[in-house]
């Protein structure tokens, strides 16, 4: 069990969170409007006339956008929706320039799904999907320039979201963590949102109550707003629901209420009471007209989709033999997934996939390097793990060579070229090595041959030495024990 | 030379292609025009220079051989359409000052053809109201007025009385529930409100979304289908726009209608029906039937909740609609101590009283714990509205009825301006048409005792005007109606 | 359904409109007459029949996602009645 067990005072109580996460779409244009949705542009320059809700401006529907959104419900395994409407949600607000969003309402393009996450003990858990709509994104208001002055810039107004709320299936913050980890993961590979938390590009809302262990019925919860990375979410919630036990063992009683977390306390903080929320008239959106799909689309959608975290975990485990835990590290994050692939194509993968985890990681966490900024190629990796696995170096000499590698960038068999590091497996030549060792120390044979067996490590050492690291040692170990007897 | 404003648009199109006068010398005469007959307030903003401008690049055009339909036709825009350059406002306060940096696809399809633009026509504000009288400009004036000053008709009472008093040559209305087709018959001119979705909505400023189309007000009914033909066309700007054949709706004037089936509903002998309009409406079966028509009854069963239905739909969407008017963007700003008030205060100026009363109605409608019992029933009636059409359209071709119940009524009618319902019901005829999304159009029929003109309305099915066109055309000729003022 | 000064003045503030306190009752009243006409409604049966959101039932139609507008800040905020450094301005407001 996984679930987060509070001890009250009389008895146990446990945590119940969903989330309502949105993920900015990535397209070249906005959901409803032709201007472009690149981050970081001059004030108001990525901004067409609908953008602003300039008089008789209209909305019309971005294909890609839809595309964007089924393919990450059929990634949920969640229910494609062939019809698919579209409403308004009215409220005023500086940042919100129609004073409606255009949203999804009654009928969400996708419908229910489910996504197994897993847990540290080893366990799953699955986590029900309730929908997934796509909507409108807002303004950014700008406080900091001025002290008398808001400023708006509509940049952002009208990308692309999608919401994804989940059933409150949640019962820990680990379990929260792994979710948004999971879920990151999947919009990353399927590259329908960059999966930012920091920057914004996905936010989470978590809504959190609390019951004693055997309650049925929920009790009123807490939604906590716009959490900004999976640390937060987690710590967020552990926070509220030890808060919220706090208040009930207290006498206390909960409301309904939206509150905010602060990283830097690590307290969530009232923000304000449900009944104070706005009332949003939604009705079906005049403008848009229903989105039906035709099963060809549907179709053409899902012969285009990328293979998932999950698929490609259980291929690396099937076919490439790694373990499950290697292959989950491995497949959390799409790029180092194709790093992998890369890499061990045609080598060995385990092995490379031991290099990767261990050397690599090392590596690009000592230099604070991303994956893309690594000086060693996925190819070069490979021939690495193939140079030592053919016997051309020892391993030995690889942590070397990839030292060199990761200074240089160059390329490992060139590096053991000029560097003249081949190992040496010609048993002549090592031969020749030994005779001249036992010739010159006739004490530690004679110990040796006493019963002082221990020394065989000097001896093999004596002729690394020699040959300054490059002879075999299994060929050394099996002349050594030949000419010694 | 004669008077050039007494040109109908296809006889000046044939006068500047034989060269009898000049596209320039055309314009003039409509200016002078305009000029002398400034007391009926019809344009709220000239663009006469810019015209004369446009009518020399015309006649060169013409000089040339070449040149769209309406190359060097002058025609008057209602104040709706957003015009790039030339200040639109939608004849409210709130937007006054405001200049569009953009063109509306309708207008941007006239200018293509080669008309010009003499200025931006009166109308009531935001196109709500049925006699012109919520302008923030004051009304505009039916130039049949004799003692008394009489109203246009509404929303597009500028348009009306522009044609209708030969200030310009033609003129585009909008009509969500009669807007076009009760000025036209108030004014003695005619007008076609299209099929949804066969004008692009892209640049006029909304009231009702799922209601507003543009159309043409026009001298004949000639001049409306060259006018339409010139307006109309798909849009994928406009996504409720329709993708349908556009036939050349000037093909449809033969006035050849033998066979065809005119039905008459039996539920529009309303009570209180004028017995001039009731008149003229049995004049109007017999002339159509001397012509070799079919005269058929049909039932509308659902008739008398249309008005109902529609001050449901109509305000809900124009609640959310004006919304973007918040004084952040563009236009009427006063400021607030918060940003809520700004927003109050910015509105609250802005608006006149019918805006505010429609916002407050469509608010209401779509609060929560009345959008079942008002809006969505409202919805629910208005399927069966329209698919009373759809059977009384399997009896016959066109259908006939009165535009309006009455004839133009004074300026500051004590009862209409106490009572906003009675000024609704005028809309009786036009509501269910425009609900039914069909096409419709209303040409003069003759004048009642009070030498005021009436109108007849001849409804289509959807998307086939063509028919509407073949209908008006004959009624036109043997009602023999002395055109324009 | 009768209409109270306490809906009045919640739907004025959902729309963003003041309703000066001397026109309030009459503002209520006239609120009062349409709602009751509009009543009229409710003699229609309407079991099983689908509300009529747009007369055009059929799919919209996809945009294709290539970038056509923007770059244009100088006619975005050439109407604003305030705007500083390339943004729209609002006098700042703490909530």
């Amino acid at each position: 069990m996984s679930a987060l067990i509070l001890k009250g005072k009389n008895n146990d109580w446990e945590m119940i969170c969903g989330l309502e996460i949105h993920c900015q779409i990535i397209s070249k244009s906005k959901i409803y409007s032709p201007s472009s949705t690149a981050y970081g542009s001059d004030v108001n320059e990525n901004v067409s006339f609908i953008d602003v809700a300039m008089p008789g401006m209209l909305p019309s529907l971005n294909k890609e956008c839809v595309r964007q959104a089924l393919k990450t419900g059929i990634a949920l395994n969640a229910k494609v929706n062939k019809y698919s409407a579209f409403a308004r949600k009215n409220y005023f607000y500086a940042d919100l320039p129609q004073g409606y969003q255009i949203t999804q309402d009654k009928f969400p393009i996708i419908g229910e799904g489910v996504v197994k996450i897993e847990l540290e003990n080893g366990e799953t858990k699955e986590i029900g999907i309730e929908r997934l709509h796509i909507e409108q994104d807002t303004a950014k208001s700008i406080h900091d320039i001025s002290p008398t002055k808001t400023f708006i810039d509509f940049n952002r107004a009208g990308v692309g979201l999608m919401e994804l709320v989940t059933k409150p299936d949640f019962r820990s913050p680990e379990e929260v963590g792994a979710f948004l980890r999971k879920l990151r993961s999947i919009v990353r590979y399927l590259g329908t949102c960059d999966g930012n938390m920091d920057e914004g590009s996905m936010r989470c809302d978590a809504s959190v109550s609390i019951r004693p262990v055997g309650e049925k019925e929920f009790r009123p919860r807490a939604e906590i707003k716009n959490v900004n990375s999976v640390k937060f979410a987690c710590q967020a919630v552990e926070y509220e629901a030890k808060r919220q036990l706090e208040l009930y063992e207290s006498g206390g009683s909960m409301e309904q209420e939206s509150r905010q977390f602060d990283p830097v306390s690590g307290e969530t903080k009232f923000m304000r009471k449900k009944e104070y929320a706005h009332e949003y008239r939604y009705f079906p959106e005049p403008d848009l007209l229903p989105l039906v799909l035709t099963d060809e689309f549907i179709a053409e959608i899902k012969a285009d989709m990328v293979e998932l975290p999950d698929a490609k975990k259980e291929r690396f485990v099937k076919e490439l033999g790694l373990t499950p835990y290697d292959a989950k590290v491995i497949c959390e994050n799409k790029e180092t997934a194709e790093f992998f692939e890369k890499a061990a194509k045609g080598h060995d993968a385990k092995k490379v996939a031991n290099w990767l985890m261990g050397d690599f990681f090392a590596m690009l966490n000592e230099k604070k390097l991303t994956l893309e900024q690594s000086p060693i190629s996925a190819e070069n990796l490979g021939e690495l793990v193939e140079l030592v696995t053919s016997n051309v170096i020892n391993g030995k000499t690889a942590k070397d060579v990839f030292e060199i590698m990761a200074e240089t960038g160059e390329n490992p068999t060139k590096i053991v070229e000029e560097k003249g590091l081949k190992q040496v497996t010609d048993t002549g030549a090592i031969e020749k090595i030994i005779d001249e060792i036992i010739a010159s120390n006739p004490d530690n044979v004679a110990a040796y041959k006493a019963g002082k067996t221990n020394l065989m490590g000097w001896f093999v050492g004596q002729v690394m030495k020699a040959s300054q690291g490059k002879a075999n040692p299994g060929v050394v170990n099996q002349i050594l024990s030949k000419k010694l007897v | 030379m004669t008077d050039l404003t007494k040109l109908t648009i296809a006889q000046a199109r044939d006068g500047l292609k034989n060269k009898d006068f000049t596209a320039v010398e055309l314009t003039q005469a409509y200016i002078e025009n305009m000029k002398a007959k400034r007391e009926l307030n019809a344009f709220v903003c000239e663009s006469t220079d810019k015209a004369l401008e446009q009518a020399k690049q015309s006649q060169e055009k013409i000089e040339k051989g070449l040149g769209g339909d309406l190359e060097g036709i002058p025609l008057g825009v209602k104040d709706l359409f957003c015009t790039k350059g030339i200040e639109t406002t939608a004849c409210s306060n709130f937007l006054k000052g405001f200049v569009p940096p953009y063109e509306s696809t309708v207008t941007s399809k006239l200018l293509d053809a080669g008309a010009l633009f003499l200025g931006k026509l009166n109308m009531d504000e935001f196109a709500m109201g049925g006699s012109n009288e919520t302008s923030a400009f004051g009304p505009a004036i039916n130039p049949w007025s004799k003692d008394v000053r009489l109203v246009a008709g509404g929303s597009s009472g500028g348009s009306a009385a522009a044609v209708s008093a030969r200030m310009c040559a033609g003129a585009t209305g909008t009509d969500t529930g009669g807007s076009i087709r009760q000025p036209s018959a108030f004014c003695g001119v005619t007008g076609i409100k299209p099929t949804y979705g066969r004008c692009s909505r892209y640049g006029v400023i909304a009231f009702a979304s799922s209601l507003d189309q543009a159309g043409p007000i026009g001298k004949d009914v000639r001049d409306c289908a060259i006018m339409l033909k010139n307006m109309a066309g798909y849009d994928a700007k406009d996504a409720t726009s329709a993708k349908v054949d556009m036939p050349d709706f000037e093909k449809f004037l033969s006035g050849d209608i033998k066979g065809m089936r005119i039905g008459i509903p039996k539920e529009y002998r309303v009570e209180g029906l004028n017995e001039e309009v009731a008149s003229y409406w049995d004049k109007a079966a017999e002339m159509l039937k001397d012509k070799g028509a079919e005269i058929v009854e049909v039932s509308l069963p659902h008739t008398k909740y249309a008005l109902a239905t529609y001050y449901i739909i109509a305000p809900a969407e124009a609640s959310s609609n004006l919304a973007r008017y918040d004084g952040l963007r563009y236009g009427n700003r006063v400021d607030g101590n918060s940003i809520d008030e700004m927003y109050i205060n910015s509105r609250t100026q802005g608006f006149g009283k019918e805006v505010k009363r429609r916002i407050m109605v469509g608010t209401y409608v779509l609060s929560a714990g009345y959008y079942d019992a008002y809006f969505l029933k409202a919805q629910k009636v208005r399927r069966l509205i329209r698919d009373d059409f759809v059977k009384a359209f399997e009896k016959c071709d066109v259908i006939l009825t009165p535009t309006s119940p009455v004839a133009a009524f004074p300026v500051g009618d004590k009862k209409m301006q106490e009572d906003p319902i009675a000024m609704w019901l005028n809309d009786i005829y036009t509501v269910s048409v425009s609900l039914a999304g069909l096409p419709a159009m209303s040409l003069p029929i003759g004048l009642n005792k009070d030498g005021l003109p009436l109108g007849m309305q001849i409804i289509g099915k959807a998307f086939d005007e063509q028919s509407v066109f073949e209908v008006a055309s004959a009624l036109e000729k043997q009602a023999g109606f002395e055109g324009v003022k | 359904m009768s209409i109270d000064i306490e809906t009045v003045d919640k739907i004025a503030f959902l729309s963003r409109l003041k309703i000066e306190d001397n026109v309030k009752d009459a503002t209520k009243e006239e609120f009062n007459k349409i709602i009751q006409w509009v009543d009229q409604l409710k003699e229609v049966k309407t079991d099983n029949v689908e509300p009529l959101i747009s007369v055009n039932e059929n799919s919209i139609q996809l945009r294709e996602d290539e970038v056509t507008q923007g770059q244009c800040s100088k006619e975005i905020l050439a109407n604003a009645p305030m705007k500083e450094y390339g943004y729209f301005a609002v006098p700042k407001v703490v909530e």
